[in-house]
């Protein structure tokens, strides 16, 4: 402070001063505090991940005899240990064939499903809308006997399948996903599509375009910010997906990525920086998704439980 | 498929009658009724023949003796016979039983409370608060399955850290006295980000307005979270209860990657798929299971669709 006004009258400035000059250090103290835990806490979240991407790089023989606390033994050949023990190249392309047409045939079917419950009042609207959430929270393992035995009972010509019934199919595997997934979409798709507004279609309607056009050249393109945002997410999912691969494919040669996992259990059993490696290559795709597209999959995951 | 043409015609005086008479949003030509026809019917055969008949299917085949083989009509009902045996002759389902209870009181207890936590410090202005975000959700996007696979780097017997540090010789996922302890940690790590993602949401719906009032009545921070905030964040609290009790009835990937949920990690999900998939194919016996977690889960449903679904109708 100047020290004109503190040789002019002392008492009242000075105290002013005081209480302006103290308020903030209690503030100041909790922000510190604040930063220290949420620096701690986001380490200690961190380190999991990143103590994988370090062990992945170093040399089995290093770290048995030094120990992981430890410098030195840098190398990549777990990577390529991993990547031909696990077969990746082989379940990383069927992971590719059964997430690109499932997401795709998610969106497309809950976008149907959302676009005539937002755009009609049907009185049968709301129930449909709840057999397909309500789908989407049933626990899978609950399901698995009929599912497994009604696959293993209808079966198909062989260029559809290899193993001649739905079971051990690529097809069968995807339509689980999808009946699963489409009441998330679904909802979240309708919640957004009624915020539409209902001028477009009275237009439409009077221009005397069809459902189809309205669906197509109307809805759908006005969805993309939804859509973008359910299918980071969706991919993510039936990327990760687990169960259903794991009991539906019982042939190994089959299996995504993460149901392959499972099968790396006894070959990686003895070198962790082997299973640092798997794991890495395994975490990559989503983890890129993560980075590259973090706003579109946080949005997806919040607008089903925010409405928007 | 009925399709209602509920007449509404809400808007007949200001339609220009230029090419079709404007017949209201709900009229639907003959071509028209085929493709919302259609729409409606793909999805919900869908889900209808791959969720829902195998829903009734298990229920009504825990009632059976169907040992997989022939047709099911043939098999012979039993009652409760399966369900019987499930309780009183069966020695994993209750510690199963008892693994999926403690698996959700961590969750609601300690990962719960702790995504919020994360979520209302990270809902001020801080520098770096996306960055602190992003440590907290990184875990959201892995699977359970390589989450148990990144976690044992942590906790294996002769190369895992934990050990290299403590210089026990603790085997984490192996020993039954600890690997459920341990398989919960590696799920909270994962759900305290989902759960702080689903808050952060939540707290920004909240009106500022409320924060402001509480503030000038002299409220701490604290007494308004707590007595303002919490209570308008109602619908975010219940999904977020529901997510968490059908999360941990459906705690499957983790323990099974781990050993398949045997030895001291059984669980309800995973009883069901030994009895099915394994060498023993009991299908009367695990359906009684799986309608055991069909039951637990409808409730919650019922609950998570009433939320929801309050502002359709």
């Amino acid at each position: 402070m100047s020290t004109a006004t503190r040789t002019s009258r002392g008492t009242p400035q000075d105290r002013a001063t005081r209480v302006v000059v103290k308020a903030p250090r209690p503030r100041r103290v909790k922000r510190v505090l604040l930063y220290t835990f949420l620096t701690v806490m986001a380490l200690i979240w961190l380190f999991p991940v990143v103590f994988a991407v370090l062990s992945s790089f170093r040399d089995y023989a290093y770290t048995a005899q030094n120990g992981y606390i430890s410098f030195g033994g840098f190398t990549f050949s777990n990577y390529v240990n991993a990547w031909q023990q696990a077969n990746f190249g082989h379940t990383l392309i069927n992971s590719l064939i059964i997430t690109v047409p499932a997401v795709l045939l998610t969106l497309f079917l809950s976008s149907c499903i959302a676009f005539v419950v937002a755009r009609f009042t049907f009185k049968f609207n709301l129930a449909l809308l709840g057999l397909f959430t309500a789908a989407n929270l049933l626990p899978p393992q609950a399901l698995l006997i009929p599912v497994f035995r009604m696959f293993k009972a209808i079966t198909v010509p062989l260029w559809f399948s290899d193993s001649g019934t739905l079971l051990n199919s690529y097809w069968g595997l995807i339509a689980v996903n999808v009946a699963f997934q489409t009441g998330f979409c679904a909802f979240v798709l309708s919640n957004y599509m009624k915020t539409l507004p209902r001028e477009l279609y009275e237009s439409a309607v009077i221009d005397g375009a069809g459902v189809l056009r309205q669906f197509f050249q109307l809805t759908l393109p006005l969805c993309r910010p939804p859509l973008a945002a359910l299918a980071t997410l969706e991919v993510t999912w039936i990327y990760n997906e687990f169960f259903w691969a794991t009991v539906l494919l019982s042939q190994g040669d089959k299996y995504p990525i993460t149901s392959s996992l499972n099968n790396l259990r006894g070959q990686f059993f003895t070198d962790n920086n082997l299973v640092a490696a798997g794991s890495v290559v395994v975490a990559l795709p989503t983890l890129i998704v993560f980075f590259v597209l973090q706003k579109q999959f946080v949005s997806g995951l919040t607008l089903g439980a925010t409405k928007g | 498929m009925v399709i209602v043409t509920a007449e509404t015609a809400q808007s007949t005086s200001k339609t220009p009658r230029k090419r079709s008479r404007y017949k209201g949003l709900n009229h639907l030509s003959g071509v028209d009724r085929i493709v919302v026809s259609l729409m409606v019917g793909v999805p919900t055969f869908l889900v209808l023949a791959l969720v829902w008949f195998p829903a009734v299917g298990s229920v009504l085949l825990s009632f059976t003796n169907w040992n997989g083989i022939g047709s099911p009509s043939r098999a012979k009902w039993l009652g409760l016979t399966n369900y019987q045996n499930v309780v009183t002759n069966y020695p994993p389902f209750w510690p199963a039983l008892q693994h999926n209870l403690i698996w959700l009181v961590v969750m609601f207890v300690i990962a719960t409370p702790l995504g919020m936590l994360l979520a209302v410090l990270l809902d001020q202005e801080l520098k770096g608060g996306r960055i602190y975000q992003t440590a907290f959700y990184l875990p959201v996007v892995l699977s359970l399955a390589l989450i148990g696979f990144i976690w044992q780097l942590m906790y294996s017997k002769d190369q895992g850290l934990i050990n290299a540090v403590t210089g026990s010789t603790i085997d984490w996922y192996g020993d039954q006295s600890y690997n459920l302890g341990a398989a919960l940690v590696a799920t909270s790590w994962r759900q305290v980000g989902y759960v702080m993602l689903l808050y952060l949401a939540g707290l920004k719906g909240v009106d500022p307005t409320l924060r402001e009032a509480a503030k000038v009545d002299g409220a701490s921070e604290t007494t308004t979270f707590f007595r303002v905030i919490f209570p308008v964040m109602r619908p975010i609290n219940v999904i977020v209860l529901v997510v968490t009790v059908i999360e941990s009835l459906r705690a499957f990937d983790l323990v099974w990657v781990i050993n398949k949920g045997r030895n001291g990690l059984e669980l309800i999900s995973t009883l069901v798929t030994q009895n099915i998939v394994g060498e023993a194919s009991r299908i009367g016996f695990g359906s009684a299971l799986a309608t055991f977690m069909l039951l637990i889960s409808s409730v919650f449903i019922v609950i998570y669709l009433r939320i929801v679904m309050r502002e359709e109708r």
